[in-house]
């Protein structure tokens, strides 16, 4: 029987299995795709929040402030992009003025910082983009911008040297509770473990509600964004919110932490666990709203769009789920963990490692190493740095995307690494291979072939994700 | 290291270029391809049809590649090959005063920071510059087309590199949308190869490709064609199960309940092509909006003095034959330049497009500079019978060109005589129009 | 009495070109703006020609495959069978421009000969 089993391997999942870490426990990752960071965590605006939307007194609340006060030293400590750019909620219309004042006193009260009201005339000199129609606007210094992909990758990199097992491609079927614990079937064999941590994102209700008679509900609420050239990528400085609205904060406008322009997201409650499928009338609703926030929105630039589905649930407190399940000793939820959750993970992950520390004590391990180095990246670094790393390895000279200026070294670094990548996307959320404006147009036959060599496997079966997703069908005139 | 001359890109551009450089005196110049051989997207369009302009034959995109890398390695013009640029500024004035005591030498000089595997990275710096970077396709996400984002979604080059490069299928059920002649060789290759290619959707009410690819591509092997038709669903999780093709209006837009899905596996997009012009864009050129490259004047000279551009970074073309051509005068436009014989501009007259024509290669022209002959390219904004291109001096129609057919795929061309520009007093602009009867 | 229809590909206009066939013999063909259109419907009703591209595999090269093209046109109909005829074919690097890879395709008389250069690995 091992110690913990963490379901899910998304930004909280990994967050967590970081912090368990510490201590002295045999904990093991389930998730059922072929990499770490593919559900809601791969498809989100990827900010981190200054923390003024949440109902004060609310986990969402508190997370959020700590989880946003903890970046740059987590950022610092392995090697994510991170950054503060700030944060401004416009507001278009002077009747609306006491829904700013109302968002300032609710940001005061959840102890976010240097947080105040600007009138229009400082907002166009801090963003002269931002539309004339704006009045005033709320303006959060601390809001900040991160790589979701990168925190989550950082996170797991480093719970996985620290010891904790990943396991990928293994879904749960089922858990039921065994005497000291909980037996978990997945479509890789059977597991027993004393603990279990549901991180599983929209599927979270699914798990909680095998253990618990307390049901749980998780609506997919689902997002889509538009991502536009980095040519546009300084239209705005800060990210640009809306007053919030019945379905969430709006449609933002930001800058990436690596130099793009992200409009989204749309909000729409679904179905299907699965349908991060964009649509037509979407992605027309996101620039027309997006457009009220920015004088010519540059919708022209768009160089990809995506859709991700926020895990919504149905509580009365509008709150995160977090902690032990009430009748089922052993069974901690990390669920219904829509917005802000990328920016709460680091503090959720702390939080309910002190539960179930509580639960299952044990001590700390000397040996945790906090720290963990990124893949070089010849796009950012100096000339300096650039030559240091050809010296070291000349595969950091040989280019094989070309709009992000990602070399073979890079995606080398990236396939051999703990949990390396094995699949385009792998490759892709690790070193941006793929994501500038070309949209892998070019260099995904040779990150294939690269992949293929460097796994030892037959081009045939390296896929975008996961399996069914291989680009080749066969060879030719083999019909 | 110095350089007079850089040639950036080892496609059809910067081997015709170079060529013409070298055969016009310049000796210190070099190729720079990123790819590990000359020829660039030639070297993978396998299919039949270059050259009939240039060599009065019919050769395959590798052969005619062949013709202009022989040349290039007779007149041992010195390649880097699997060697990116990964910038290209001018030289700053401190740098310049500082770096050269023959000031005069480096001024004007460009940066050229490149990187390969071998050398490592270090810049070049050079006199004059020709942009040969070529361009990329409009991929999906520029297309806006909503569905699920499986595998399967190819671009028709990135499909035809895999094909023809690697002998590999990278699908069995195939849709294409955008009929343009990559997407129609495509069909014609991919079901050579074994694949079953079911329909070609194009959003125009009008294919963007020669009839002749239409006829031989689709036609002979049963393909149906749909015009004013696009993709609006992609579906599929993993891998793309099927796509959902509408009818569209007048103003592109679908028409609902049109919609007919169909089963495939694979969507191969053939959507247009886009100049790759980010280098440029780092040099601060001046670029125009209708070709996305460059705006270059008779010498297809930049506004960057010494900065020189030809091929599919200036403006798409369709044939191969143009892109040489175009070229081989920049190359010999760069080496006047070398040589000092570029005479300074006495006075640029603009060429306007405007009526139907959507823009013009050159933008503007130098009666005292140009040759005794100057072509002028252009495409026209949509498909016209029995028209005329019409070309005005001072808004005075200088010449009409009848033409039974235009349309927006075809490169069309005239040519200006040096004499006609000087005999006309106080020439202040050219304009280029469609006149429809 | 039969008819069919061309798209003349002579040059951009593209004419529709209509033609009334009885039996081989050729009774009328409309819709044609010039000869050419009519040379090249008679061409294509009696004897269809293309030049047909494709691969066939190398073994040691610096890529797989090399790409090849019938020398001269042959009959439309013989397309699907000399594509297959270079199915089993796998020639040894190095590969170079105008190497015959099939004699006399499918009997056509036409050669097939490769196309590119595929150096020795």
């Amino acid at each position: 029987m091992t110690d913990i089993i963490v379901i899910g391997a998304g930004v909280t999942g990994c967050a967590i299995a970081r912090e368990l870490a510490r201590y002295d426990w045999k904990v093991t990752v389930l998730e059922r795709a072929s990499d770490v960071c593919e559900g809601t965590s791969k498809a989100n605006s990827g900010i981190a929040h200054a923390g003024f939307d949440a109902v004060p007194g609310t986990l969402k609340a508190k997370l959020n402030v700590e989880g946003n006060g903890m970046m740059d030293a987590l950022s610092a400590e392995l090697d994510f992009p991170f950054k503060r750019n700030g944060s401004l909620v416009l507001c278009f219309d002077e009747g609306d003025r006491h829904k700013l004042q109302k968002l300032l006193e609710q940001g005061l009260k959840n102890g976010v910082k240097e947080l105040r009201i600007i009138e229009k005339e400082e907002l166009k000199s801090l963003e002269p983009n931002v539309s004339e129609d704006a009045v005033a606007a709320l303006y959060a210094p601390t809001g900040g911008i991160v790589c979701p992909f990168l925190l989550t990758i950082a996170l797991a990199e480093n719970a996985a040297v620290n010891g904790v097992e990943f396991r990928l491609n293994t879904e749960v079927q089922k858990i039921e509770k065994i005497s000291g614990g909980y037996r978990v079937t997945t479509g890789q064999g059977v597991l027993e473990s004393r603990v279990v941590i549901n991180a599983a994102g929209v599927y979270a209700d699914r798990f909680h509600n095998m253990v618990s008679e307390n049901k749980l509900r998780i609506i997919p609420r689902k997002g889509e964004y538009c991502l536009m050239d980095k040519k546009v990528g300084n239209w705005v400085t800060r990210t640009i919110f809306q007053l919030p609205t019945k379905y969430g904060k709006g449609v933002l406008v930001t800058p990436t932490v690596h130099g793009n322009l992200l409009v989204g997201p749309t909000a729409e409650d679904i179905d299907d666990y699965e349908g991060v499928n964009t649509t037509r009338e979407g992605m027309e609703d996101l620039v027309k709203r997006a457009s009220l926030s920015v004088e010519e929105l540059p919708a022209r630039q768009v160089i990809t769009s995506f859709a991700g589905l926020r895990a919504h649930p149905v509580t009365e407190q509008e709150d995160f789920v977090i902690g032990q399940a009430e009748d089922a000793p052993g069974f901690f939820d990390a669920a219904g963990i829509e917005s802000p959750g990328l920016t709460c993970a680091p503090a959720l992950g702390k939080y309910l490692t002190a539960q179930v520390l509580e639960y299952l004590p044990a001590g700390a391990r000397k040996d945790f190493n906090a720290t963990r180095k990124g893949i070089p990246n010849m796009a950012l670094a100096d000339e300096e740095e650039r030559q240091r790393l050809i010296r070291e390895n000349p595969l950091y000279a040989d280019v094989v995307c070309r709009c992000e200026l990602v070399t073979e070294g890079e995606i080398m670094d990236a396939i051999h690494r703990p949990l390396g990548a094995t699949t385009l996307d792998g490759i892709k959320r690790r070193t941006r291979a793929g994501m500038g404006r070309c949209q892998a147009g070019f260099c995904s036959p040779r990150t294939v072939e690269i992949l293929a060599r460097e796994l030892d496997k037959d081009m045939a079966e390296i896929g975008k994700n996961d399996k069914g997703s291989e680009f080749l069908t066969g060879r030719m005139k083999e019909n | 290291m110095k350089k007079d001359l850089v040639i950036i890109g080892g496609g059809p551009a910067g081997l015709a270029a170079a060529a013409a450089a070298k055969e016009n005196g310049v000796d210190d110049l070099v190729i720079i391809e990123r790819d590990a051989r000359l020829g660039g997207i030639l070297n993978q369009c396998i299919h039949n049809g270059f050259g009939l302009h240039t060599f009065q034959e019919e050769l395959t995109g590798p052969e005619y590649a062949e013709r202009y890398i022989k040349k290039v390695l007779e007149l041992e013009i010195p390649c880097k090959l699997n060697t990116m640029v990964i910038d290209l500024t001018q030289m700053s004035e401190s740098k310049k005063n500082a770096g050269s005591s023959k000031a005069n030498d480096a001024a004007g000089s460009k940066l050229i920071t490149v990187m390969n595997r071998q050398e490592g990275l270090y810049t070049i710096e050079a006199k004059a510059v020709i942009l040969a970077m070529g361009c990329r396709e409009r991929s999906r996400g520029a297309l806006n087309i909503p569905g699920y984002r499986p595998a399967g979604i190819y671009s028709a080059g990135t499909a035809q590199r895999y094909v023809n490069m690697e002998g590999r299928m990278p699908g069995r059920e195939i849709v294409i949308l955008g009929s343009g002649d990559i997407g129609l060789i495509m069909a014609r290759r991919m079901t050579l190869e074994g694949a079953n290619v079911k329909l070609v959707a194009e959003l125009m009410p009008y294919s963007g490709g020669l009839k002749r690819n239409i006829v031989q591509c689709l036609d002979d092997f049963g393909i149906p064609l749909k015009l004013n038709h696009t993709v609006v669903d992609i579906k599929g999780k993993e891998r793309v199960e099927a796509v959902v093709v509408a009818q569209v209006d007048e103003n592109s837009r679908p028409i609902s309940g049109t919609e007919e899905e169909i089963t495939c596996d694979t969507l191969l997009l053939s959507c247009g092509l886009i100049p790759e012009n980010e280098l440029s864009g780092n040099l601060g050129v001046d670029m125009n909006p209708a070709t996305n490259g460059p705006r270059v004047n008779e010498s297809l000279e930049t506004d960057k003095e010494g900065v020189f551009a030809c091929g599919n970074v200036l403006h798409v073309h369709d044939l191969v034959d143009y892109v040489s051509e175009e070229a081989a005068q920049a190359g010999k436009c760069a080496a006047a330049y070398l040589q000092g014989r570029l005479a300074g501009a006495k006075g640029e007259i603009p060429i306007r497009a405007v009526n139907g024509v959507r823009y013009t290669v050159p933008v503007c022209i130098d009666p005292h500079r140009m040759g005794e002959t100057q072509v002028v390219r252009f495409r026209v904004g949509s498909v016209y019978k029995d028209a005329a291109i019409e070309v005005s001096f001072n808004g005075k129609v200088v010449s009409s060109r009848k033409k039974r057919a235009l349309a927006p795929g075809e490169m069309e061309q005239i040519i200006l005589k040096k004499s006609e520009l000087e005999q006309f007093q106080g020439l202040r602009e050219i304009t280029f129009s469609v006149r429809q009867s | 009495m039969e008819k069919k229809e061309f798209v003349c590909i002579g040059c951009p206009l593209g004419c529709n070109v209509a033609v009334e066939t009885e039996g081989k013999d050729i009774k009328s063909i409309t819709g044609n703006t010039c000869p050419r259109g009519a040379d090249y419907v008679t061409k294509e009703l009696t004897d269809p020609r293309r030049i047909v591209t494709s691969l066939v595999r190398v073994k040691g090269g610096e890529l797989p495959v090399v790409s090849v093209k019938t020398v001269a046109d042959i009959p439309r109909d013989k397309i699907g069978e000399c594509v297959k005829a270079l199915k089993e074919i796998v020639l040894q690097a190095p590969v170079c421009i105008g190497d015959v890879v099939v004699e006399n395709v499918c009997g056509t008389g036409v050669n097939v000969i490769a196309t590119k250069n595929v150096e020795k690995v």
